[in-house]
């Protein structure tokens, strides 16, 4: 091949440049993260200015937009993972029965069938569950549990952790498919049932990749916003009584956007500094599972 | 002995067996009552002109009509941003970047955990860069790139899902024929990875069209009566016209928030199942 040089000059700068710009796509993510980081931590700063982070982390009221101001988190917190901790009750032993029957008992066609359908419930979007949350398993719940006021954590948590459960369920079937067919068969060998198989050797085995699963939920679970925001109700308080109203940091962050508060005002700041509290508790979560994860390859390689 | 052993294990696999069938199919029951739930509630209200008429006061006259095109707007603006950026990034760590070094790795843990990072993070984000910072205020533009970001991880990664899946043979025999690495991307790679990465965009597109949180923290209007007409104008999308309905306590406005819902479904069911196409004849096609 004879190119005269000038082509292949030519040739060389736009192959070069052409990778430069792909690598700027690829980069973005990184100022994503940066961004996101600086946005949180620059008006978090502005907010440590006006609010002690001893207040901040102790105080049990969160009253901003009153006039007696308190800025304790605690309120928040407890609502945030009060909601988490029902979602999860759900969705633990649901998405792993689930992904047992998928991945021990049911039939290629049952699985192709029934996977695709998991999938749009995932896809389903969470404004839609809020309605749902607020105007049929509440009402619903009210005939059964007598107390349950109309904006509880309750009804919200439970559709949020069948929301949660096709991720669960699809995580850990993908752990459990991984588990080697020798295991498996050396049980069966020993004249087991496929709930021995199921509950003594694959489980077990695929547990880190389950727990990595269980851990991804609930990171999942406490940046949810909309069913909360819909179906708990806008009072922050410090309990763990699931049919009373409480307020989410998320849905505390809607309800200050939506009014309209001027860039500045300590109102403004708030959900920043909550925001940061949030993003810092499900990058530890995200971090916690991925590692889970890893360790889980690493046994089977 | 060993016999009533032997029955009691297989008594319990069978009780397993049909506990475990209940939480598979429990998801199932769950969206089949949702669905009807809605259908029941919002279908009668579904009429051409709860289509075409702006929110109104009085429920009886309001509609849809600047949802569904903030919607449409939204839609579009969001994918003329994520498709390239995202597809960028997926063409270079699979294609340029085979031999990993730190910056590459730091990379995709970095999308990794961007997939995981709550929406409401991304409007936060928003807000801070393009309505406050960059000045763009609460508008079309600044709420399309702030869910452009948001699905970026998504379209990379099913981007680079399905340029992994070309085989190697096809890339050596265009470098034998004298084609550069970018022509050998363009006109062979690509074209045939085409509908896979099609298929993860439209899935990011349909994530985006569900999403609110980020859009009510960047500042979307609740009360939108007019259209806009330039990508910096205020906006509202159909997920927020539903939660404004949703947090009225007349009755009425949950009929109307019903009928939205049956409308997002349907948008987003569309896409999901041009996606599902897709996958499908990609998988077809896949036999080299």
């Amino acid at each position: 091949m004879n190119l005269n040089p000038s082509i292949r000059l030519k040739r060389r700068i736009s192959e070069g440049s052409i990778k430069g710009v792909l690598f700027l796509c690829a980069a973005l993510s990184i100022f994503t993260t940066v961004g996101i980081i600086a946005v949180l931590f620059f008006e978090t700063v502005e907010f440590f200015k006006e609010v002690s982070i001893l207040d901040f982390l102790t105080d049990t009221q969160w009253t901003p937009l009153f006039v007696d101001k308190h800025f304790g988190i605690l309120p928040l917190l407890s609502g945030t993972f009060l909601v988490a901790f029902i979602a999860m009750c759900v969705a633990m032993p649901l998405g792993v029965l689930s992904a047992i029957y998928l991945n021990e008992y049911a039939s290629v066609r049952f699985r192709t069938a029934v996977k695709p359908l998991l999938e749009i419930l995932a896809g389903v979007p969470t404004v839609v569950y809020g309605y749902f949350a607020l105007l049929f398993v509440t009402p619903l719940l009210q005939k059964i549990v007598p107390g349950l006021s109309g904006f509880n954590a309750l009804g919200p948590g439970i559709v949020m952790g069948i929301m949660i459960i096709p991720m669960i369920s699809s995580l850990s079937e993908d752990a459990m498919s991984a588990v080697p067919r020798d295991l498996r068969e050396g049980a069966y060998a020993l004249g087991a049932t496929r709930f021995q198989v199921a509950a003594k050797v694959v489980v077990p085995a695929a547990l880190s990749g389950i727990m990595s699963s269980f851990v991804l939920a609930i990171s999942r679970a406490i940046g949810e916003t909309m069913i909360v925001t819909i179906a708990s109700g806008q009072q922050p308080r410090l309990t763990i009584n699931p049919l009373v109203p409480i307020e989410t940091i998320t849905a505390y962050i809607v309800q200050v956007s939506l009014g309209d508060t001027p860039a500045g005002s300590i109102e403004y700041k708030t959900i920043f500094a909550v925001g940061m509290t949030l993003f810092i508790f499900t990058l530890v979560l995200n971090i916690f599972s991925h590692w889970l994860k890893e360790r889980f390859r690493e046994e089977y390689k | 002995m060993r016999a009533a052993l032997i029955l009691r294990n297989k008594r319990r696999d069978r009780i397993f067996k049909v506990v475990a069938l209940l939480s598979a199919i429990l998801g199932l029951v769950f969206l089949a009552t949702l669905v009807i739930d809605l259908l029941y509630d919002g279908l009668g209200r579904i009429n051409w002109s709860f289509l075409t008429s702006f929110p109104s006061r009085r429920p009886e006259r309001a509609g849809i009509l600047s949802a569904i095109v903030g919607t449409l707007y939204i839609m579009g603006l969001t994918a003329l941003f994520g498709f390239p950026l995202g597809v960028g990034a997926g063409i270079y760590l699979e294609e340029y970047s085979r031999r990993k070094n730190w910056l590459t790795r730091l990379i995709e843990i970095n999308i990794a955990n961007l997939a995981g990072v709550p929406s409401i993070i991304y409007g936060l984000l928003g807000l801070g860069v393009f309505v406050r910072a960059l000045n763009l205020e609460r508008s079309l533009i600044s709420g399309a790139l702030t869910l452009a970001l948001l699905v970026l991880p998504i379209i990379i990664i099913a981007s680079r899902e399905a340029l992994k899946a070309i085989p190697f043979t096809i890339r050596e025999a265009s470098y034998a024929l004298g084609a550069t690495k970018w022509q050998t991307i363009f006109y062979q790679v690509l074209p045939a990875a085409l509908p896979g990465i099609l298929t993860g965009v439209i899935l990011a597109l349909s994530r985006a069209i569900g999403e609110t949180a980020p859009l009510i923290t960047i500042g979307a209007l609740t009360y939108i009566a007019f259209l806009p007409e330039s990508i910096f104008d205020p906006f509202t999308v159909l997920p927020i016209q539903v939660f404004n309905w949703v947090s009225r306590p007349q009755q009425a406005f949950a009929v109307n928030a019903a009928a939205a819902i049956i409308v997002l479904l349907a948008i987003t069911l569309i896409l999901n199942s041009v996606a599902i196409y897709l996958r499908y004849r990609f998988q077809r096609r896949l036999k080299w």
